[in-house]
Order: C-alpha cells, then structure tokens, then sequence
C-alpha cells in the first residue's frame, strides 16, 4: 500500500503494509534513523516522535493511522524549545550510549511547549516512560531545568 | 589482583585463538610517520590531520556511551596543543597489531580498560604528531624548531603563523621520534579540564550519530532468527507457511548450526513478523530444562563440596580447626539470578558483500574476535573480513563475548541469503532478554570465625557459579582451575584477614553467559560488603571504622581505599550510629566508596541520596567520571531490586522491558560524586561504580529494619522500590 506521510514539513509517499508501526516506516523505508527501536511495546520511549505535536511512541501508531497528522522527528526538531533543550543536552552532557536520547529530547520538547516551568516533580511524572539503561536521569532533568531557563530568558 | 591475572590470560588467550592476525607484524612500531603508506594526512597510526587542520582522532576502542572517545581524545590533544572544538573521531578499523588493548594483547573493549590501557600510547601519539608538525614548520619557514610555539592548533614563530593543516604534507615525510616527550601534570591544559564537553554530544542530540542499526545500504534485506526456546537446542525442521502470509516476506532458511531459522524480509517489521509465524520442531535432547529454583539448589548442593581451591597458600581444608576455636561465628548464604544486559539498543549486525570480501557493520566490541569468527564462517581470510565499528546503543559486556554470537549469526545468515545483497540482522528485545548471554546465577556461602574479642580468626568463603571463561577461546585465563572472574572480589579482597579460605565450584548449564559490567564482582562485590556489614553489627564496630582498621596493611590499593572511604565519610557527614549503609570495593583497580540514605517504610524503600567516592588516579575527564559513578549506580539499583532471569522448565518466563524493568527517572536518588586527587596512573570507571551500590543500599535497608538481603534481587524479600 501507499502511504502519504507528512513528516518533518515535508511530504513524502511510503510503501508499506498495513499495520506496520510508523517507527519501522521512518527507520527503514525513509532512513530518518534518528528514531530508535528499543522494546517494541512502548515500554522505553526510544521511539518518541511527535504526531501533531505530541509525544507519540512510534512502535504503536500504524502507518495508516499517521496519515493525515504532522509528524516530527529528531531530525525535524527544530524550533525554538529543540534548540532549547539541545542545548541544554549538550551543556550538562547529558548523553552516555545515546541510544534512547532522541526519543527523551522529544519527550522534554513536549514537556517544556505543554509547561514552560515544569517542577522536579513535574519532569519526572512526565519522563517517567523514558527509560535510560545508562541512567542518565539526573543529567536529563537538570538540562529540562536549564532549557526551562533558555526559555524563559 | 585481576587485572594482572586478566592481562597475562588475555595475552595467552590471544596466543591461542588468533596467532593468524599476528603473522606479518609491523616492526617499526605504532608511532612510524608515514606507517599507512597512501595516506599522506596519517601522522601515525592515531592521529590524521587534514588540510584544514582538523585533527581526527583514531579511537581504537567502541563507544558504548562510557566516554571513551572523549578521554582518548584528551589525550592525543593535550600533547598536540590542538584546538579542541578542531578535533574529530573515528573508530579504527580491525587491525590487531596497530590497535590491540596493550592490556589484552587484542583489539577489544573490556575491564574498564579502555583509559589505563592507552593512556601514555595516546599521550605519546599526540606528542609524536605535534613533534612531526614543529620540525615540518621549521623546515617550511626556514627557522629553528625551538623558535616555535604551539597552541590551540596554530604554530607560531616570529611573524609566522599558521594552522596545523599547512605543515601535514611535509610532516608526512619525516621520521617520527621514536620516544616523544610528554609533558608533566603541572603541564596539563585539557586533562582534568571541568570545561571539555562529550565528543558524542552533538550527534547524540540531533539524531545524526550512526549506530550498527541506522546502517541503510542499497538492496539490503532484513534478517530476523526463530532461536530454540530453551537454551542448547536444535533445528528438526520447520514449516514457514504461516511466514508467507506476511507481506514483505522473503525466504526462511535454517542456520547451518541448526541453532535457529532465519527469517528474511524486506524490512525490520517483515523479519520480525514473519519470524513469529514459523513453526519450528526442537531438539532439546541437550538442551537445559531445569527450572530456576532446581538451578539454585543445585548450586547451593555444589557449595557442600567445593571442587577447586582459590587461594592455594590457605586451602579450605586448613579453615575448618580453625573455625571450630571460633567464640562465635557468622553464617551467610547468597544467591544471584541470572541477569540480561538489556542494552537499550537491540543487537544487530550488518555483513555487505565487497570486492574483496565482506563488510561488518557493528558496535564492534571485539575486532579481534569478531574478524576471523565471521570469516571462518564465510570461508574467507580474516584480511578479506573489514569490520567498520559504529556507535553502540550501549553494552554493559554484551557485545563482547568469545563467540562473537550475533555476528556470527549474521554472517549465517548472510552465507544462506546467497551473499549477494547485504544483511541486516536485528534481535527484537524480546530475542535479548530471552537470549543468554547473561550475568551467571551465583550462590555463596561463608562462615565467618571470631575470637572472643570480636576478631576474625577465619573465614571459609565458598563460591558456585558457572565459569565464563572456560571452554571458550579465553580459556587462557584459567588458572589452576579457577577461573579468575568467578570469585573475583572475594579473592582480591584489599581487607587484611587471617585465615581466608576460598572454594569454587563450576556449574554447568547450557544457558550462555557472558561478563555483565563489573563481571564476577557484581556478585562478590554485594556478598563481601553485606558480610562486613555483619561483622560490624556482630561486633559493635561502626562499619566504616571497622573497614579503615581492616585495611592498614600498607599497600598502595589500601591507601587508595582509605582515601576513597574517608572522602566519602566526610562528604556524607557520617557519624557512628548512622542509619545509612555503606559499601567500598575494589574493582578494576578502581577504588569506590558509597553511603545510601534511605527511606523505609514497612516494606517500601525510597533511595533518597547516594554519596560515592572514587579514586581512579589521574582524572582525565572528571565529569566523565562522575557519569559513569551515576550511571553505574543507577545500573546497580534496578539490578538488586528487581531485575532477574527465571527458567521454567529452560525457557525464559522475562519477555520485554514490563518483566525486567530498568531503573526509571523518578526511582533515580539524588546523586553527589567526589574524586580523589591523585596522580597515579588512571585506572578505569566503567564499571567500578555498580559492585558498592547495592550493598551499601542493603545495608542501609539492615539498619533501618534489621533484615538483611541475601537472595537477590530484592523483590524476594518483599522490598519494593517508591
């Protein structure tokens, strides 16, 4: 089947069968391997993208489920709360294997565009469907925190 | 110590396996300008130039997320002076010779080895470069040498100056000094530097850093492999008509070790699908098909009878008239389960055709092993096998094993495809945590002998656990028997105590293991510091000041722990009746230091604030150092609270990540790192940080309750984490 995706402002035409998780659609169909597969069941988050403009786990969302929406992509994080919080990554160097930071970044994007100054108990409520084998968690938060202050300055 | 014992076995084991990749050695040595012939840009066989002075820096090592191109980087550009924002990485390709672990004798990752083992070679590669640049510049400028200064990447004579991109083809003619000359510590500008940030920073947060699974060729099909359910059995037949009605679906073919069926499609998603729907006929005439708590008693039986001695100079045997003397003794008995890795990034392995042969893509832990195994399978030479490392999802010890098992998987499954499009094999996180591989189960038991003064008098410490080593291509590590990993900790302990008897007994299962970060002292580790912890409370000592009395023997080691535990006291404000645990271990020949506070309610724990301390000598890149005491502490917590490996009848009963659930971001404590300054030689951090955690957590859990932990993990005694 074909697919129309709009992915990163741009649209582009899939091949894939149906039910297939957008995660597989974007990692090996369109090479936006930014998007990592961790667990498959929405257990870990490496996987987070945003369907218009929502932290969404890939793994779940069926390709003939993402027509129709905006999807973004680490590789499309680009505004003003991404560059934010990028920065804020790289600061605190946040990252050890990396392997699930991209799905955390689009997960801190969406916390920081849905609440500019989240709490310590704000974060972690929020990130708690992230997980981080290395545990980088103390960095992730404090760099939430710093990004926060970006944003507010 | 085990890091000897390691050293000269990995030497021999290297002897054994891969004498090939030695034949032909290049004797002019790793720092011969010019060693790499065509490219003229290679100053040697670690530091390449370009015309824009961009320095890259050849990481001999993988990067798991440990830090270590970010610390081999340091040091080639501290002695370069280069302009740290200029310098690039890249990861080396196989090549045992030039890029070998001068540890190991072989190009591999492992120990927490990374830093010691390199630190003067990539020091001594950057001053050689820099060396090589100075003395093309004077011969470019027509000005003496010594007239020149280098800094942040510019060369400057009088009025000369410039970039070292200006001076690389001249410097690519020279010799290279044979023994450059370093600088002091006082000297240092980069190492010990607060300021450097992480080499990996930016690809790791746009989504551009390339990992073994990002790896996309043209015409590559996506391999997925049907492994027995219970570990050691064998492919009867299959039937892949259920894999037919997957669209994508290419072709089912059983591997030629008949360990499993692979699955081809034409993505991940098909693989995986059409891998689901065979159905496969087992053999399990050699295959485990004991249950988990079966496996525990029968370790626990093998503790009766202990078939090798540890410590020769005090054999168990000698222990026993001595304990019966005891005024009083302390019983103990452990057991560990089984542990998966559980790398966030599946294992994957991609194996394209190529003129001369075949590509590996991987996060390649283990060039030495991995090169001949795949090419063994291929029948190919290991020279026509080119292994191109990427970024690796993390490991924690996975992607290093003897057998290279996901690569050689993938090269199967590359040989039966036909070998003429690339491969890509990728485990789902099912296939990892139900694939082996795993951190051994372990049972000890100890009996622990005091006089009437509260002193010990003797300890007759027993150990049964499956060896990792033996039977494998590291058999050279064994030594009279014992394989060194398997009572590590116990062993070396730095604790000065009479009488100190060791047995070890080798299970046997056909379940796979493999070294999980800190090895055999992630169980001794917990088991040494729970019992000092009992001796403390036998005895009515205050358990740091029974362990600082316990360790002034005077050697080097020692004096490095009491330095570690006596930062670590003091920034904690411990005080005798504390309601905290504590724990310190050696490991690695890293010292580390640990107080929990904790929060208990009935069954309900709450880590509220861990405190570490480290001396790992000179620290290269401290806030690496202090990501790797967070990270391995956080690694320890889920571990010893709820993470296990259970049979039932040898299969898995885990699946995914809702059975072994990592440590998440609000079950993190707070977290405050301390290094000791030092100037001994670096040692590493990898892995030192998880054997102290989890006991010094137990022993806080002891203090607040009076329960101890002795079968792991945590969730059998009914604690539960908040």
């Amino acid at each position: 089947m074909q697919y129309q995706l709009k992915i990163n402002g741009e649209s582009r035409t899939v091949d894939a069968e149906p039910g297939t998780p957008l995660l597989w659609v974007l990692r090996d169909e369109l090479q936006l391997t930014g998007t990592k597969f961790g667990c498959g069941v929405a257990y870990c988050g490496a996987c987070t993208v945003h369907v218009d403009g929502y932290p969404t786990r890939s793994c779940q969302t069926f390709v003939e489920d993402a027509v129709e929406t905006e999807i973004t992509t680490i590789e499309g994080a680009t505004d003003k709360v991404a560059e934010a919080v990028q920065a804020a990554w790289r600061e605190k160097d946040v990252v050890q294997c990396g392997w699930c930071q991209s799905g955390q970044i689009m997960s801190a994007i969406g916390l920081l565009t849905e609440n500019p100054s989240p709490t310590d108990a704000d974060i972690k409520e929020y990130m708690y469907g992230n997980a981080c084998r290395c545990v980088t968690y103390v960095r992730i938060n404090e760099a939430i925190k710093l990004a926060s202050q970006k944003l507010e300055a | 110590m085990t890091i000897n014992v390691s050293r000269r076995g990995f030497l021999k084991a290297t002897a054994a396996g891969t004498t090939a990749l030695l034949v032909g050695v290049n004797a002019k040595g790793v720092l011969a300008a010019g060693s790499t012939a065509s490219a003229a840009t290679d100053l040697n066989p670690f530091v390449k130039i370009d015309a824009d002075g961009t320095v890259t820096v050849i990481i001999k090592h993988f990067e798991m997320g440990q830090g270590t191109t970010t610390g081999l980087t340091t040091l080639v550009a501290e002695e370069l002076d280069a302009d740290w924002d200029a310098v690039a990485i890249d990861f080396a390709p196989a090549n045992t010779e030039r890029y070998k672990n001068l540890f190991f004798g072989a190009q591999g990752t492992g120990g927490s080895t990374s830093i010691a083992n390199s630190f003067m070679q990539y020091r001594e590669a950057g001053a050689a470069a820099r060396d090589l640049l100075v003395r093309a510049a004077a011969q470019k400028w027509g000005v003496d040498a010594s007239s020149i200064s280098v800094e942040n990447g510019m060369l400057t004579s009088g009025g000369n100056s410039a970039h070292f991109g200006e001076f690389v083809a001249i410097a690519a003619t020279l010799e290279a000094i044979e023994k450059p000359t370093v600088k002091t510590p006082d000297q240092f500008k980069l190492i010990g530097s607060e300021k450097l940030h992480r080499k990996d920073n930016t690809g790791k947060t746009n989504g551009t850093a390339m990992f073994a699974m990002d790896v996309n060729l043209p015409g590559m099909i996506y391999a997925a492999i049907m492994r027995s359910p219970k570990f050691g059995g064998t492919v009867v037949s299959f039937d892949d008509s259920g894999a037919k009605d997957v669209g994508g679906f290419i072709a089912a073919q059983v591997l030629p070790n008949k360990a499993g069926v692979v699955a081809f499609g034409k993505n991940t998603w098909a693989a995986f699908q059409a891998r689901d729907a065979l159905s496969v006929e087992w053999d399990f005439s050699a295959a485990e098909t004991r249950s988990t708590d079966a496996m525990i008693a029968d370790h626990k039986a093998m503790l009766d009878a202990p078939q090798f001695d540890v410590n020769h100079e005090v054999p168990l045997a000698s222990v026993a008239p001595i304990l019966a003397d005891a005024a009083t003794t302390i019983d103990a008995e452990f057991d560990f389960p089984f542990l998966a890795h559980a790398p966030l990034e599946p294992e994957n392995c991609t194996i394209e055709p190529t003129e001369k042969g075949v590509r590996v893509y991987d996060g390649c832990q283990f060039p030495t092993f991995t090169q001949p195994m795949v090419a063994a399978i291929l029948e190919l030479d290991p020279s026509q096998v080119e292994v191109k490392t990427l970024y690796a999802g993390g490991s924690f010890g996975r992607r290093a094993n003897a057998t290279s098992d996901y690569n050689t998987e993938a090269a199967m499954a590359f040989a039966v495809s036909g070998r003429k499009v690339p491969v890509k094999l990728v485990w789902s996180r099912e296939d990892d945590i139900k694939g082996g591989y795993y951190r051994p189960m372990a049972a000890h038991r100890a009996k622990i002998g005091l006089d009437a003064d509260g002193k010990i008098i003797g300890w007759d410490h027993r150990v049964a656990v499956k060896s990792i080593v033996k039977g494998t291509p590291m058999a050279g590590m064994v030594q009279n028997d014992v394989d060194p990993t398997s009572a590590e900790g116990v062993s070396e302990s730095l604790y000065n105590v009479p009488n100190f008897g060791i047995g070890l007994s080798d299970f046997q299962t056909p379940v796979p293991i493999n070294w999980w970060r800190s090895v055999g002292h992630s169980h001794t580790g917990f088991v040494m510091e729970t019992l000092m912890d009992m001796v403390a409370t036998q005895t009515g000592q205050d358990p740091i000041e029974m362990r600082l009395s316990m360790l002034d023997g005077g050697t080097a080691n020692q004096a490095r722990m009491i330095e570690a535990i006596k930062l670590v006291r003091d920034i904690s404000g411990w005080k005798k009746g504390d309601k905290r645990g504590f724990a310190s271990h050696l490991s690695f020949n890293t010292c580390v230091a640990v107080v929990a506070d904790i929060t208990v309610e009935e069954t309900s724990v709450h880590v509220n604030k861990l405190f570490m301390s480290v001396e790992c000598g000179v620290a290269i890149n401290p806030d690496v150092i202090r990501a790797q005491m967070e990270g391995g502490a956080g690694f320890a917590l889920s571990t010893i609270l709820r993470n296990q490996i259970t049979l039932t009848d040898g299969e898995v009963d885990q699946y995914n990540f809702p059975d072994y659930e990592l440590l998440r971001n609000e079950e993190m404590p707070e977290i405050e790192v301390a290094i000791v300054p030092s100037n001994n030689a670096p040692t590493g951090v990898g892995e030192p940080g998880v054997p102290p955690t989890g006991p010094a957590v137990a022993n806080a859990i002891f203090a607040q309750t009076g329960k101890r932990i002795m079968d792991l993990p945590m969730t059998k005694a009914g604690f539960d984490f908040v």
